[in-house]
């Protein structure tokens, strides 16, 4: 583990994903790897999953988190078909963080979902990392 | 918060002298317009013609699009830049599930040719340069925009501007892939060649390493990866018959500029002289038009950020210099919202202005190269040369762009490189004014007006695409599609007539990408973390 390391997240398991037809995955990516420095397990699904998909591998894969990236603007229609697909599979209580390129005044919509956490990129690694940390404590 | 400090490093690692020596720099970079092309390929820089003031635009549906692009010609913008939602990009058609939520968000919407006959409405197709970001369905793209020209009446040779067209960097940045690398590369060989007969004014490519920059890597791997990739299609080129000369002059390439002014400058003048020489050397490349090393470039992106957004419009201006001081072909300057919204008229319009100003105020286009024989910027665009050789020969001794590419080689690389971006903006190590040091807790928020998309957009492009789907003849499109698909299991012939004859029928992008998709599948992304 990396100086970065987070107690609380030690055997955690995360999973970062696309939705929708975004293709701007560095940030991801970057966080991927952010968290797995700093101790969790990170699985990362590639671009272009549906909705569906992406609940499906949470549930399969039985993990603490969901992290979704989006930059294409579509993210309260993609993060609310998300938490359906998450119910239906009877994991509507699913820790989910969302990041990417959120207008101020979307993060209220994106919170009253239930997400856990906004990010964008302007924000320090270690921050992301503690909030994440924090909210599966 | 940061005390910042100056670096002695650039971004791209190379340490810089406090003060470079006369001893140190090289032979001097000899004469515009000549080979090696290191002051720039015109010999009269930007006094014979200034660069393509091209601002990348486009949202909801093609009727909003083609008033936005309106009033930037009216504004004194000379070439258009088409922005496409990303199921147009993706091969989507806006009624599909994949699609729906992003129906002319990132961009307009053109699923079929009806849509583009609105965009471009009353816009004159035979004197106006159009630029279309498009990789995936870039052939499609293509096809379209002459089977438009068709249906005005315009000779096809009068077409004039570019598509992007460049897959390999979609695979490494951008994401917007959708066949494997074989067939998309044969594809973008099918559409130079074409266009390179039928319009011969049009660049059929424009190899960007603009995304990847944006992704994390340095200029110097900027410039590396593209010309690497650049590579890969003249290579793809000459299997399938091309003849060097010829196609070489219809290549073009497309960057981001950062922030490091002089960084900048020495990549664009580094790179131009690398390619003229590995034209010349490897290649044999005697016509100097097919040497020519011709750019656009953007500047903002992920050098720019929200905290204090109208810092940005201040960056812009930096990086616009750059770019010109570079020798640029084409321009397109961000507007200070981009990190967290589309750009409003307000913020497009200055960014647009910014550009105008170092046109014609700042004196930087009154002579060619007017940075030339600078010891520092001789001496940087040396050290940049050499940091570009090393990282292409380092993909080399891999394998080559396209393996690097398929095994996700350089992807993992870029990734990397992101991460280590990000910790050293994090630290501090790299200082962003307002961001890690002057800021303010109070100037966080996004000011200004603020841009929303009509809600109303995507269902209206939903009917347009029924209504098309309804009044067309479906049988002739069945035929068209049946036929290209027949052409695409074969490895013979050029696809590009058939996507025209296509277009023509009023086929769906949606639906030609899915008869590809037949005969080819879809490209495995290989996830390397």
């Amino acid at each position: 583990m990396s100086a970065t390391a987070q107690p609380g997240l030690r055997g955690k398991r995360i999973l970062l994903a696309k939705p929708g037809l975004d293709g701007h995955d560095v940030g991801a990516k970057v966080i991927a790897l952010a968290l797995r420095d700093a101790g969790a397990d990170v699985i990362y699904t590639g671009l272009r999953k549906s909705p569906a998909y992406i609940a499906q591998a949470a549930v399969d894969e039985d993990v603490d988190a969901l992290g979704l990236s989006i930059l294409s603007g579509s993210h309260v229609e993609l993060v609310a078909q998300t938490f359906d697909e998450l119910a239906a599979r009877g994991a509507g209580d699913m820790a989910v963080f969302v990041g990417g390129t959120i207008p101020a005044a979307d993060r209220e919509a994106l919170e009253a979902l239930g997400v856990k956490g906004v990010f964008n990129s302007d924000m320090r690694l270690a921050d992301v990392v503690a909030q994440v940390a924090r909210a599966l404590a | 918060m940061i005390t910042p400090s100056v670096s002695a490093r650039i971004p791209s690692g190379i340490e810089v002298p406090v003060a470079v020596t006369p001893q140190q720099c090289g032979d001097g970079p000899g004469a515009p317009g000549q080979y090696p092309f290191t002051r720039g390929i015109f010999p009269d820089g930007f006094r014979g013609r200034l660069w393509t003031v091209r601002q990348y635009s486009g949202f909801g549906t093609a009727e909003d699009t083609n008033q936005r692009y309106r009033f930037l010609l009216d504004q004194g913008q000379t070439g258009l830049s088409v922005a496409l939602d990303l199921p147009t990009q993706c091969g989507y058609d806006p009624v599909d599930p994949m699609a729906r939520p992003e129906v002319g968000k990132v961009g307009v919407s053109l699923s079929n040719l009806s849509e583009m006959e609105i965009v471009f409405d009353g816009i004159d197709l035979a004197r106006t340069s159009t630029s279309f970001t498009i990789n995936g369905t870039a052939a499609i793209l293509l096809a379209m925009y002459v089977a438009c020209a068709d249906k005005r009446g315009i000779a096809r040779d009068k077409l004039t501007g570019t598509i992007q067209n460049d897959i390999l960097k979609e695979y490494v940045a951008r994401g917007t892939w959708i066949w494997p690398v074989r067939p998309s590369m044969r594809l973008i060989a099918d559409s130079i060649l074409f266009a390179n007969e039928v319009t011969p004014r049009f660049n059929p490519i424009s190899i960007a390493g603009a995304h990847v920059r944006d992704a994390g890597c340095t200029a110097a791997e900027e410039m590396a990866y593209t010309l690497a990739n650049g590579l890969a299609y003249v290579d793809e080129l000459l299997r399938r018959g091309g003849e060097v000369e010829r196609f070489a002059k219809r290549l073009s390439f497309f960057f981001y500029v950062h922030m490091d002014l002089f960084e900048e400058v020495a990549k664009f003048r580094a790179g131009r002289r690398l390619w003229a020489r590995i034209m010349k050397e490897r290649y044999g490349v005697e016509d100097p038009k097919a040497q020519m090393f011709r750019f656009g470039v953007v500047c903002g992106g992920s050098s720019l950020v929200a905290p204090q957004p109208y810092n940005n419009a201040v960056r812009v201006a930096v990086e616009t210099l750059a770019a010109v001081l570079g020798g640029a072909q084409s321009i397109f300057t961000c507007a200070y919202d981009e990190p967290f919204q589309i750009p409003t008229e307000f913020s497009a319009e200055l960014a647009l202005r910014t550009q105008q100003i170092i046109a014609y105020e700042s004196g930087a286009a009154r002579t060619v190269d007017p940075l030339g024989g600078s010891y520092y910027v001789e001496w940087l665009t040396d050290r940049m040369e050499e940091s570009i050789r090393a990282v292409m020969e380092e993909i080399d001794r891999y394998g080559g762009a396209r393996k690097a590419i398929e095994d996700g080689w350089l992807q993992l690389r870029v990734a990397r490189r992101a991460l280590a971006r990000k910790q050293q903006i994090d630290s501090g190590e790299t200082p962003v004014v307002g961001l890690n040091c002057f800021t303010r807790e109070d100037r966080t928020q996004a000011p200004g007006e603020t841009f929303r998309l009509d809600p109303q957009a995507s269902a209206r492009v939903i009917e347009k695409y029924r209504a098309v789907r309804e009044r067309r003849d479906n049988g002739a499109v069945e035929r068209e599609l049946a036929r290209l698909q027949a052409a695409a299991a074969g490895d013979e012939e050029n696809l590009m007539p058939y996507l025209v004859d296509c277009c023509h029928a009023y086929a769906t992008v949606g639906e030609m990408v899915e008869r590809l998709k037949r005969e080819w599948g879809e490209f495995k992304e290989p996830i390397r973390l």
